[in-house]
Order: C-alpha cells, then sequence, then structure tokens
C-alpha cells in the first residue's frame, strides 16, 4: 500500500513535467477530449435522464402529508442531482468507462513494448501519455457533470409530463425556489478533482502492468476499483470541507 | 563499434547479467544467441539504456552512455534504431504515421519531407500500398518491416533487433534476416541482433555472442560456431534434428 504510494507519487513526479513539444501535446490532448468525453455523453445522458426521474417519482410518493407542498419534488430532485447525483454517481460512472479504457490502453502499451519505443526515442513516456488524460479529463469532466445536471432535471420533468404525480408548473416552480449557486461550484470542485483521480490512478495502474494479457484485464480492474473506492472517499472529505 | 564492459545487472536478489564483456562491429550484424531466459533482452535493454546497468559501463564509439545524463543521452537516442520482440508498433497510428512518428520527435522536417522519407524507409523494406493500414490489419511479417521501416527512419548509426525471427515461418524469416544485413552493410550501421534461431546465426552471424545463464560462455563467427568444442554451446546450436545433421564427423 506505502509502496504503492510511493510509486504512485514517483510517476506522478515523471508525469507533471513540461511536454517537450507543445504541438504534440495539443494535439494528444484533442485525442483525449474526444476519447474521455465526447464519447461518453451518451451513456451519462442516458443515466442521468432515468436518474432524474426516478428521484422525483419518489419524492412525489414519499409527499404524503398535505402541510408540505408540491413544489418540494422539484426542489428535492434539484438538491440531490446538483450535490450527490451528478458530480459523484455519473464520476463512478466515468471511473468504470473511462478508467478500465485508460489502465488498459496503457497497459496493453506496457506489455507490447510500446512504452519502451517511446523511451528509446528520447521521449518521456510517463508524460507524454497520461498528461494529456489528466488535462483532458479535468477540463472536460466539468462539462460533462453539467450536463448530466440539465439531463437529469429534465428526467424529473418527463415524470410531470408522463403521470399526474405533479404537474410540470409545481415542478418548474421547485426547481427555482431557494437556489444556491455555490452548490454547482461545490459540485464543478468535485469533478474536477473526481477527474484527477479517476485519470491518474488509471494511468499508475495500466503504467505498472507487467506480464501479458491477463495483467491487463487485471490492471484495468484494479484501475476501477482503487478509482471508485477513492472516488467515495474523497466526497467524504471534500463534502466536509466545502459544506461545513 | 559499441563496447559492454562487465555488465551486470540485478532485480533484486537475481543476478540476471554477470560481468559481460563484448564488443560489436560497425557494418557487422552481431548476434547475442542464447536460450529463452538467458539473459539477451536484459542485456539488449541495458545497452540502449532502458534499463540501468548495476555495475560496468556501455560506450557507443568512445562515447560512455552509462555516465551520461537523460538530456545527454538523448544525442544517442537520435542515432540508435530499435526493433522489439512484437514489433512494438503504435496501434492508434497508421503504418505511415508511426514510421513518421521518430522524425516528428527528433527532427523539424515539414510534413511533406517527413512523408518523403517515410515512404523511402517503407520502400525500403519492401511494403507497398500499407500507409493508412493500422498495424491490427498486418500480418506478422509485415509488422517487423513496418517497425524496421521506423527503425531505420532516422538513418541510425547503431541498430538493435530483439528476435527480429520471432514468431515468423522460415521464409520470411530469411527475407527479414537478408533485410537487416543488407541495410546493415549498406548504410555501415553497427548491428545487434538477439536470436536463438540456428539459420540465422549460420546465415549472418559475422560476430556471435553466447549468453548462458546471464554469462558470457563464447565468442566468435558463424564458421568457428560449429566447430566448438564448448559444451553448453554445443547443446544449444545442435539441439534440434535438422541442426544434428551439421554435426562435423
Ligand atoms: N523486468 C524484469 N524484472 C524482473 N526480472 C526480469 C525482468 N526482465 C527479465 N527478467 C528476468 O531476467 C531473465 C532473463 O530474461 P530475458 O533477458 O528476457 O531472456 P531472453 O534471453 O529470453 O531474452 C529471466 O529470468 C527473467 O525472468
Ligand atoms: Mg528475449
Amino acid at each position: 500500500m506505502i509502496y504503492h504510494l510511493g510509486k504512485y507519487i514517483l510517476l506522478m513526479l515523471q508525469v507533471f513535467r513540461k511536454p517537450e513539444k507543445g504541438k504534440v501535446f495539443r494535439k494528444q490532448l484533442f485525442i483525449e477530449f474526444q476519447n474521455l468525453g465526447v464519447d461518453s455523453i451518451g451513456i451519462v445522458a442516458i443515466i442521468s435522464v432515468f436518474m432524474g426521474a426516478v428521484v422525483a417519482i419518489q419524492t412525489a410518493y414519499n409527499i404524503d402529508s398535505p402541510l408540505i407542498p408540491l413544489t418540494m419534488v422539484g426542489f428535492t430532485t434539484r438538491q440531490s442531482i446538483i450535490l450527490e447525483f451528478s458530480p459523484t454517481i455519473i464520476s463512478l460512472i466515468l471511473a468504470g468507462k473511462v478508467g478500465s479504457r485508460i489502465a488498459s490502453e496503457i497497459g496493453t502499451m506496457r506489455v507490447t513494448e510500446q512504452i519502451d519505443a517511446l523511451e528509446i526515442m528520447g521521449i518521456n513516456p510517463a508524460n507524454y501519455l497520461i498528461l494529456p488524460k489528466i488535462t483532458a479529463a479535468m477540463l472536460i469532466n466539468p462539462i460533462i457533470i453539467i450536463l448530466s445536471m440539465g439531463f437529469g432535471l429534465f428526467g424529473g420533468w418527463l415524470v410531470s409530463i408522463v403521470t399526474n404525480l405533479f404537474t410540470s408548473q409545481t415542478y418548474i416552480e421547485g426547481l427555482q425556489s431557494w437556489f444556491d449557486g455555490y452548490s454547482v461550484f461545490y459540485a464543478l470542485i468535485k469533478t474536477v478533482f473526481f477527474a484527477f483521480i479517476i485519470t491518474s490512478v488509471s494511468g499508475y495502474q495500466g503504467y505498472d502492468t507487467k506480464g501479458g494479457a491477463l495483467e491487463v484485464g487485471r490492471a484495468s480492474t484494479k484501475a476501477v476499483v482503487w478509482s471508485s473506492i477513492l472516488i467515495i472517499l474523497f466526497n467524504l472529505i471534500l463534502t466536509q470541507l466545502l459544506l461545513s | 563499434m559499441i563496447e559492454a564492459k562487465n555488465i551486470s545487472k540485478f532485480f533484486g536478489d537475481n543476478r540476471v547479467l554477470k560481468d559481460v564483456s563484448v564488443e560489436f562491429d560497425r557494418g557487422k550484424t552481431n548476434l547475442i544467441i542464447g536460450q529463452s531466459g538467458s539473459g539477451k533482452t536484459v542485456l539488449m535493454k541495458c545497452l540502449v539504456g532502458l534499463f540501468e546497468v548495476d555495475k560496468g559501463q556501455v560506450i557507443f564509439d568512445d562515447r560512455n552512455f552509462s555516465e551520461m545524463s537523460f538530456n545527454k543521452r538523448k544525442i544517442i537516442r537520435k542515432e540508435i534504431g530499435m526493433l522489439f520482440q512484437g514489433g512494438a508498433l503504435f496501434d492508434s497510428l497508421t503504418v505511415e504515421e508511426n514510421v513518421i512518428f521518430p522524425l516528428s520527435i527528433f527532427t523539424k522536417q515539414t510534413i511533406d519531407e517527413k512523408r518523403e522519407r517515410a515512404n523511402f524507409c517503407l520502400k525500403r523494406v519492401n511494403l507497398k500500398n500499407v500507409n493508412n493500414l493500422y498495424p491490427s490489419e498486418l500480418s506478422g511479417g509485415m509488422k517487423k518491416r513496418v517497425a524496421i521501416a521506423r527503425a531505420i527512419a532516422m538513418n541510425p548509426k547503431y541498430l538493435f533487433c530483439d528476435e527480429p525471427n520471432s514468431g515468423l515461418d522460415p521464409i520470411t524469416s530469411g527475407v527479414i534476416d537478408d533485410l537487416i544485413k543488407e541495410i546493415t552493410e549498406e548504410y555501415q550501421i553497427t548491428t545487434i541482433i538477439n536470436t536463438h534461431d540456428m539459420n540465422s546465426v549460420i546465415k549472418i552471424g559475422d560476430k556471435i555472442a553466447f549468453i548462458h545463464d546471464g554469462e558470457l560462455w563464447w565468442k566468435g563467427t558463424k564458421h568457428e560456431v560449429l566447430k566448438t568444442s564448448n559444451k553448453e554451446l554445443n547443446d544449444f546450436i545442435f539441439a534440434t534434428e535438422l541442426t544434428k545433421k551439421l554435426i562435423p564427423k
């Protein structure tokens, strides 16, 4: 554990160097925007719409006292989506999707000696391979999460159209009540942090692969497990720090 | 010329190379032979600096590589081409982009100049109409050729080949051996080849170093290798039914 932490830190020191050729870095960065960002939007949209709908339905069913106005549905849906669901749950989904992709890509490059081939050309492979991924995710994940929030709220609204649990008007009224911009800020801070965890931990697992195809699979599993655990852990820590 | 002087390499407590000293000549195909697991790849990776040696020195034409900093080594790295065992082509790049890659890293050439050079190298290894294919779309022999093209793109002074024939049929192996030999002589490259293929040993073994269990066991040429009295080397070269027929009477 301590051993891996040490090796992880040493790797990050290699990663965070100035890229030798700005042009090459920018090219890699745009490829990663596509791979890590754009390719994830579909799954994020589907999950967000459904989760927003479920939160809205459950809230509506649980309001049985006439003292609680139905505008609470919109309010609660908004709060849960912005505070927890979009930044944390979607980051966990991305840890699965993006993390396994990064670890298997880099792991395969390691066991097929592509990383050695880079090194022999005088390239710092850690910097060349991992820095664009970390940078791309930290920039694009906030956008994905904002989209996810939009889709989630839209999911809740769909419920008002399809069912008669509450009306579209009360839902929207609820969405607009007691809005605090800080909660979005808090969500995005978490997102950026989680993006770093996912890409750097998965990059480490891939880079550290030894052996063959079996170990690449193992690295990819470890990447998902470790990123998820760390996301959960830092979610608690960041929530304490940012909301207290 | 490349000289390895008293190289030792450990992995933990496991001493994989023991005091290996050997020279490799310019314009010749220098072979490192030995059983699987004897330490050939580790020796080669020590020579090019992918592994740091624990003891000893590697000298490229009077330049002490082992004592250089990462940045100083880059000058020599520019002069090294390496052919990895599996080819190590970049999966996400096309054949042409793979060959262009070192040129983009080391030179300031325009894209047209780089393309021209890449096409020249691909032609040199007898590949046509594959520029836009991805490595996964190539046969084993073609991958090796692309890897050779990439290795010679920078006009290297030193060429390292780790088991260039592994996984290839005998005919394709022969073609690859011939190609490496031709290129070596044409451009006067110092070429080092790891192999356990006896056909290569007899055909292109200008200079041969036999590694046994991490130690340099025997040195010689293809003319001497069949007449040796060294027991381990004999066991190695006459291990197959085919080579047994070569045992001098
Ligand atoms: N990265 C490594 N870490 C630990 N041991 C290694 C490593 N690379 C090679 N070895 C060990 O070194 C020995 C020689 O391996 P190698 O040079 O690959 O043999 P070969 O002659 O087949 O190329 C083997 O016993 C192998 O287990
Ligand atoms: Mg080997």
